[in-house]
């Protein structure tokens, strides 16, 4: 018989769907700023592996020549993130959501279990929990992101009136990297999390939505 | 028979995809309609207004007491010129002079750069941000907008100096600077132009302003992203209101304050 087991609760979900969009528009016209100063590589010496980023990156994306509105934009949506961020972590410590969320002493072996079983290299069943270790991590080490993303952001954002906080934070150079790196690791996160999500399938995804898993009993 | 569980399954799925497929188009109809709004300097109404919140809430937390960092004279490096706004005319340096018109009556006052440079060298050595992105340390030397505005008391009505630390009550609320051929013009709140290293500056890295770089006065702040850090000063004036701001004019955030 089928049953409907309550996974996700609504104020999450809405944290969650509210969240996509702006940190994506946070993304948008943080690259309208960052293409007035496009600095950042990963290479060593004269050798460049990657450049952040290569001219058809914002020909392509039409990103180029938009700095003002890219920081009109930042500086309004930064509000929605941080108060919807804030409202995402107070609701899941009152609500007691964060058990779930947080890793435990057990959640880095068996994030290489689930690591190791979604590269098909071992046949070990996932564990049946809501959140395995490795979701654990990642979506403990996410919000921990955002927490820096808007320390860095504050940081360069007003490094005199902030000075403590920039220099904290290793300067205001290194306070704009860090933003950066950020980012780039929200982009990474997104692209794992998506796999994952189609992965999982419909059952899984619905629950984001509606809030319910279907479960064979 | 139908099973009950999966009409529950499909009735709850379809309201809640509802809600958020309401929630996709009220973002992208919200989105269209703040773009849509009419353009106060070069941005959206609303969001204007969020930036000038956002500045009023700078103001409300600026301290002149916090100071920007300074750094080792090694690390002291040569900015890129990046605006040449305002400098096109040739200067002569001999006829040159820094015009202040007093708060209140716009009455003219001239200084000579040697009136000017009489007044305590104050040094600093501290990041030059441009609103780029990039920054360079720099070794600037020049006279506090402080202790010029003490010594000369033009920023005040009843003609009391412009003492940082006890702001008169009759303290003009805004300046404005211009180039002396009003090309480029930058307001700036008083707070931030009394602050301790906002300066009249004439000497970068040791040497005299190059021209390139606003000889022969020109004013520094790191109180600011450096749009605000007009070259080759023309008028200093005061007002009641946020006076014209060049970049401000074409869409940035007028405070620029950091």
């Amino acid at each position: 018989m089928k049953t409907l087991v309550e996974k996700h609760p609504l104020a999450i979900r809405w944290f969650h769907w509210v969240n996509f969009p702006v940190l994506a528009l946070m993304i948008w016209s943080g690259l309208w700023i960052y293409w007035a100063n496009d600095v950042y590589r990963l290479g060593w010496g004269n050798t460049t592996l990657l450049k952040f980023f290569p001219q058809s990156v914002y020909d392509a994306l039409g990103l180029g020549h938009q700095l003002a509105k890219g920081m009109s934009w930042h500086f309004v949506l930064m509000w929605v993130f941080f108060l919807n961020g804030l409202g995402y972590v107070l609701y899941t410590v009152f609500s007691g959501e964060w058990r779930y969320l947080l890793p435990t002493r057990h959640s880095f072996q068996e994030a290489i279990w689930v690591t190791l079983h979604d590269l098909g290299l071992s046949k070990r069943p996932l564990p049946a929990r809501k959140f395995n270790g490795a979701q654990q991590i990642a979506y403990t080490a996410v919000v921990l992101m955002g927490l820096g993303s808007v320390l860095t952001g504050l940081a360069i954002y007003k490094p005199v009136q902030l000075g403590w906080l920039a220099q904290l934070l290793g300067g205001y150079e290194t306070a704009r990297v860090v933003h950066f790196a950020l980012t780039v690791g929200y982009v990474l996160f997104f692209i794992v999390h998506i796999a994952q999500v189609v992965r999982a399938g419909w059952n899984n995804f619905r629950a984001m939505v509606a809030g319910f898993e279907v479960v064979e009993s | 028979m139908l099973d009950p569980i999966p009409a529950e399954a499909s009735r709850r799925s379809r309201r809640s995809f509802l809600t958020l497929g309401l929630l996709g188009l009220g973002g992208v109809g919200g989105w269209a309609w703040l773009n849509s709004r009419p353009a106060v300097s070069g941005v959206p109404g609303p969001l204007r207004r969020v930036l000038d919140f956002n500045g009023r809430l700078n103001q409300a937390y600026l301290k002149e007491t916090r100071l920007a960092p300074e750094f080792a004279r090694s690390r002291a490096s040569t900015p890129r010129v990046n605006g040449r706004i305002g400098l096109a005319p040739p200067l002569d340096p001999a006829t040159w002079r820094l015009r202040v018109l007093a708060y209140g009556t716009d009455q003219p006052h001239e200084f000579t750069l040697a009136q000017v440079m009489a007044l305590p060298k104050t040094e600093m050595i501290t990041e030059f941000k441009c609103i780029e992105g990039w920054s360079v340390v720099v070794r600037w030397a020049g006279v506090r907008l402080a202790d010029f505005l003490a010594r000369y008391p033009l920023a005040t009505r009843s003609g009391r100096p412009a003492n940082p630390l006890s702001p008169p009550a009759d303290l003009a609320p805004y300046l404005s600077l211009i180039t002396p051929d009003a090309q480029y013009y930058v307001g700036l709140d008083s707070k931030s132009a009394l602050h301790p290293q906002t300066l009249l500056a004439y000497e970068m890295n040791g040497q005299p302003l190059s021209n390139a770089h606003g000889a022969p006065l020109r004013l520094v702040t790191p109180l600011k992203y450096n749009i605000k850090s007009l070259k080759r000063i023309g008028t200093i004036a005061f007002a009641d209101t946020r006076p014209r701001d060049y970049w401000a004019e074409l869409g940035y955030d007028w405070d620029a304050g950091h």
